[in-house]
């Protein structure tokens, strides 16, 4: 890890790993009248990787996006419950979805570059963030590319398209970019799903890298990955939460009868 | 060869082969048909222009200060007729470039889609008035707006040209625009939210820089359609053939140029070979815009 990282609060301490990071009390998400998500409770660990496992159109995207308020973008999208960031209620009155985005970063399931140049786009959300110093701003993107282990391989080309990399090192790129604004949190909507086998092994390793600075919950389709990358595994069927518990537990003696069927591939 | 309505049976995939083929001569000789077109009539004007050299020389003509076709003492200088042209463009770009992408923004962006489906068909009607509707409008009601308001002696002049070739340019601006931040992948506006900028920071740095090519493109389309209109800049803009800076003169246009005095002079003198280099000079310069806007528009699809 680069020394430049900066330090928020007192990560790596084995009193704050067990810290609760986001509670989520009774969420429920309506797209219209159609129930996607019903009644979720459930506490997410600072500091770990929570995967999402769960056949297709399950609630898991939906309900991740619920935790940093990116459902609000799609019209005709309900949401009740709460939803604690450290103990404040991210729906709670006066919250700002603009910071809250901030403080849980987001990586899609496709990789989306901005047709800008490598550095400018890791050096977007800071800007907008309102830095304006070039030094600062190089030193922000290489702290993030560090990170997102692609300095190596872009240190001599940051200002080409970054359209011209490869689809692994996009997917890389966008996660430096979502770094580069300093989250709390990061959600991963099946990053890897749209890369090769060694493009998906890098972006595993990383993620494995970063929880030790970062809270990730990432969903995913794949239930090898969820297994090779996440501490905690919390099952979705039909928008419920089925089970919920640690990932060696979760994959060789489920409880739930639902959640054998699904991981033996009798269903999904 | 075969006919392609023949009912035998027979090895059907060479006869698709060949169907393929014709079609493809077909299409192709319609598309150089265009082209030939396009060329014949440049090569027309440049035919028609060339016999003005043997008595005027090119340089008096290309750096020429005046224009007077009908003298005893016969100039036909093309630098007030650019100018008046550039002039009148000027205005109309800096007034419609803004305003159309603004609109442009605001249909593609931020409009609830009912208002989206009100606003673009009815901007596109604009461009359904015709030349002559906009140049009557511009004589009777800006003009004497423009009069009063200034306090000059004349409403017909560069401004009053400008403002309603902004207005005819609106449509093409405001439509290729609008596609081009349609385009805009809405992976991009959702990376942008996501890390926490507003919906006006995501619209003003991701999805107008993103569709930057789209966009010049269709500036460029509008641009194009001011400089070769004819009929209402011809009513509005005072026709006079004068250098001038200032949007408040009169100024006559290299289009105006034409439509005005071709009826009038007589075939074959060099008043006549004068009006078709101007044409000449005109077409070279919509040729170099269109070619400018297709190169972008290209490039943009490219991504």
């Amino acid at each position: 890890m680069p020394p430049t990282v900066t330090i928020r609060g007192a990560r790596g301490d084995t009193e704050t790993a067990r810290r609760i990071k986001i509670r989520i009390e009774g969420l429920s998400v309506w797209y219209g009248s159609l129930p996607a998500i019903k009644d979720v409770t459930v506490d997410f660990g600072a500091n770990r990787v929570t995967a999402l496992i769960g056949p297709s159109g399950c609630g898991k995207s939906t309900f991740l996006r619920a935790l940093n308020r990116m459902n609000e973008v799609l019209p005709g999208v309900r949401t009740a419950g709460r939803v604690l960031l450290d103990g404040r209620d991210i729906y709670g009155p006066g919250m700002d979805p603009v910071e809250i985005r901030a403080k849980v970063g987001m990586v899609f399931q496709r990789p989306n570059p901005f047709p800008f140049s490598i550095f400018d786009n890791v050096a977007y959300g800071p800007r907008r963030h309102g830095v304006t110093s070039r030094s600062e701003l190089y030193a922000i993107v290489e702290r993030s590319l560090h990170e997102a282990a692609l300095w190596e391989e872009v240190a001599d080309r940051l200002r080409s398209p970054a359209l011209n990399l490869s689809g692994g090192q996009q997917q890389r790129l966008c996660i430096a970019r979502a770094l580069a604004v300093e989250p709390e949190v990061l959600l991963m909507d099946e990053p890897a799903s749209a890369l090769d086998p060694v493009a998906t092994g890098r972006v595993e390793d990383l993620i494995a890298e970063l929880a030790r600075n970062y809270t990730i919950i990432i969903v995913t389709h794949n239930m090898q990955q969820a297994a090779r990358v996440s501490e905690t595994t919390g099952f979705f069927l039909h928008g419920e939460l089925i089970e919920y518990g640690p990932t060696d537990q979760m994959f060789t003696r489920p409880k739930d009868p639902r959640t054998e069927a699904y991981i033996t591939g009798r269903f999904g | 060869m075969r006919s392609t309505l023949s009912l035998r049976p027979g090895p059907r995939p060479r006869r698709r082969a060949t169907e393929g083929r014709q079609a493809e001569l077909v299409l192709a000789g319609l598309a150089s048909c265009s082209l030939l077109a396009l060329g014949l009539i440049f090569v027309f004007l440049v035919k028609e222009a060339l016999p003005l050299f043997k008595s005027y020389p090119f340089e008096d003509f290309v750096r020429g200060l005046e224009w007077q076709p009908t003298s005893t003492n016969v100039r036909f200088g093309l630098v007030p007729l650019l100018a008046g042209t550039f002039l009148v463009t000027l205005g109309a770009a800096v007034i419609a470039v803004p305003l159309s992408l603004g609109v442009a923004l605001f249909v593609s962006e931020v409009a609830p889609k009912r208002i989206r489906e009100l606003l673009k068909p009815g901007l596109e009607l604009l461009a359904a008035i015709p030349s002559v509707v906009y140049g009557f409008f511009g004589m009777v009601v800006l003009a004497r707006w423009l009069q009063g308001v200034f306090g000059l002696t004349s409403g017909l002049n560069a401004f009053n040209g400008s403002i309603l070739l902004a207005v005819m340019a609106l449509p093409t601006m405001v439509t290729l625009s609008e596609d081009a931040l349609r385009a805009v992948p809405e992976s991009y506006r959702n990376a942008s939210l996501a890390m926490g900028a507003s919906r006006w920071e995501t619209m003003i740095h991701v999805t107008l820089p993103s569709a930057r090519a789209g966009v010049a493109a269709a500036v460029i389309l509008g641009l194009g359609r001011v400089i070769g209109e004819t009929m209402t800049v011809l009513m509005v803009t005072g026709n006079a053939a004068q250098i001038s800076f200032s949007f408040f003169d009169s100024v006559r246009t290299m289009t105006a140029t034409i439509a005005a005095e071709m009826a009038e002079c007589a075939w074959g003198t060099p008043h006549y070979h004068a009006l078709f280099a101007v044409g000449a000079a005109l077409f070279l310069i919509t040729f170099v815009f269109n070619a400018v806007a297709d190169i972008l528009l290209r490039r943009g699809a490219r991504g």
